[in-house]
């Protein structure tokens, strides 16, 4: 849904540009604590950003969740991010191999 | 809601599956856009399906690629009341209307890439983090507008001016999120060809590529060409946000590259691209008709210093010649180019292809590998079957 407001034919007049936006395409998978992840990784984005990432390992879950919280605010309680990230790898995971 | 051209989920007719773990991306039209390859959706991020560079050198609007960080992006802006600010250490603070900047100021048109920094991110190996690109992060487009330089000197530069910050319209849900915010250096800022588009191919811009207006830095990846400009401030200092100190930055060295699992590098802000080259009207996998001449048509680019040369290869690499090169829509542009190669029946061949610009600057082989995921530039390969 495109809606051009003003006179429409001329370039210059094309005043007011309205989109609508689709909801989000993806969703949360069941999985073990997928309740933290449906709380505290919905509120910013759509789940197909840990869905579209490669595979990683805990350790590199575990990082990206501390970057969530620390660079952009995810109120996740330090507490909850083991549990979380379980769920990340159970959702997108590889194991764990020194040099990846 | 049927209007957006979207398909309930599970139901999209057709997907681009790119060749690394969970590169399977629907294509899913978005308003102002046809069908493009979805990789996120909120915020939306689309990538061109890469057989749309074979079309036509200028990458139409509804199928430019559209990346944005922060989900709060406008859905509805109205470009009579649209005003981009003008301050920090100017003489004058300025407020200007798309009317003022057509009005006022000389217009200058030029064609350039704009290519996102993580474009081909999803091929990096060992993979990184990131936006899972594959080589559609990118287009060239004719962008109409007005030099930054006018503008700012229209406001005036203190003399202790160092930077100028660039901010969108766009924020994060939550206010702690860092805006999206980057700075040029005064000596880039001031260039002639950096300009605050409102046109693109002889448009208005499409919403999700920064209606109504954006700034555009040639030859520099498009993380410093914000959508939707309408705060810019002039700094005395080098700007320390997130988005300049933190994120967007690329190993201090010659290739911006360094050995997967290095650590505690020095790095410098993401700034020129790289040469690159594309072969566009050959797919991987593509078969081709023996015994008669396959016409091969692909692109090259780089920073902004113009491409000089590409060369061919169907063997892998051992033997190369010269490509023709096309028409010159100038340095910034993609710059067109075509070979002919005889195959034989029953033949695999790996076709390649490498250029180099005005400065002798050229392709690697494989790589920069840095953990980012950024400045990839490796020699592309097409594998294609003769029969
Ligand atoms: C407060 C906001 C916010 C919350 C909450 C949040 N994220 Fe993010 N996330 C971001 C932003 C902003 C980006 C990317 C910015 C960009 O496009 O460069 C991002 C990017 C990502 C990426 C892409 C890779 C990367 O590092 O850029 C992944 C994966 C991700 N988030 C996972 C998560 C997970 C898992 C959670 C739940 C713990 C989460 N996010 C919660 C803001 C948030």
């Amino acid at each position: 849904a495109l809606l051009l407001g003003g006179a429409a034919l001329a370039v210059e007049h094309r005043t007011v540009v309205s989109i609508d936006l689709p909801k989000d395409y993806s969703h949360y998978r069941s999985g073990p604590h997928e309740d933290l992840a449906r709380t505290y990784c919905l509120m910013c984005h759509a789940a197909d950003y840990v869905y579209t990432q490669p595979p990683l390992t805990r350790t590199q879950w575990e990082a990206e969740v501390t970057k969530m919280k620390k660079a952009y605010g995810c109120p996740i309680p330090d507490g909850q991010i083991q549990a979380l990230a379980d769920y990340l790898v159970s959702q997108n995971g590889k194991v764990e191999s020194g040099g990846q | 809601l049927s209007l957006l051209g979207r398909l309930p989920a599970g139901l999209a007719q057709e997907a681009v599956d790119l060749p690394f773990a969970n590169g399977h991306r629907p294509l899913v039209s978005y308003p102002q856009k046809r069908p493009l390859m979805l990789l996120t959706s909120r915020p939306v991020q689309l990538e061109t399906p890469f057989h749309v560079f074979n079309d036509g050198i200028l990458t139409p609007n509804d199928a430019f690629f559209v990346r944005w960080h922060l989900a709060r992006v406008p859905t509805q802006v109205d470009a009579r009341s649209f005003r981009v600010r003008v301050h920090g250490r100017v003489k004058r603070r300025l407020s200007l209307s798309l009317h003022d900047l057509q009005r006022d100021f000389e217009p200058v048109e030029l064609i350039a890439v704009n290519q996102c920094s993580g474009n081909s991110r999803g091929f990096f190996m060992p993979r990184v983090p990131g936006g899972q690109w594959g080589n559609g992060a990118m287009g060239n487009a004719r962008w109409k507008g007005v030099r930054l330089r006018d503008v700012l000197q229209r406001a005036g530069l203190e003399p202790n001016a160092v930077q100028v910050r660039l901010n969108g319209l766009d924020r994060g849900v939550m206010e702690v999120t860092p805006d999206f915010i980057k700075a040029l250096d005064l000596d880039v800022a001031l260039g002639p060809d950096v300009l605050l588009a409102y046109e693109m191919n002889g448009e208005p811009l499409p919403l999700l590529n920064g209606f109504p207006l954006r700034l555009v830095v040639p030859g520099w990846y498009a993380t410093y060409w914000v959508k939707m400009l309408d705060d810019i401030e002039v700094i005395n200092h080098e700007d320390q946000n997130f988005w300049m100190k933190t994120a967007y930055r690329i190993p201090a060295t010659p290739s911006g590259g360094v050995e997967p699992g290095q650590k505690d590098f020095p790095t410098v802000p993401i700034n020129r691209m790289t040469v690159r080259s594309f072969i566009t009207s050959l797919a991987d996998g593509a078969v081709v008709r023996a015994g008669q001449p396959v016409v091969v048509r692909g692109i090259a680019f780089d920073g902004g210093f113009g491409i000089r040369r590409v060369r061919f290869s169907s063997d892998g690499g051992r033997r190369w010649e010269d490509a023709t090169l096309g028409r010159d829509y100038g340095n910034y542009s993609f710059r067109p180019w075509e070979v002919r190669f005889t195959p034989q029946a029953g033949r695999d061949y790996t076709l390649q292809c490498q250029a180099e610009n005005q400065r002798g600057e050229t392709q690697p082989a494989s790589g920069p590998w840095n953990p980012g995921g950024y400045l990839r530039n490796a020699i592309e390969t097409v594998r294609v079957r003769a029969v």
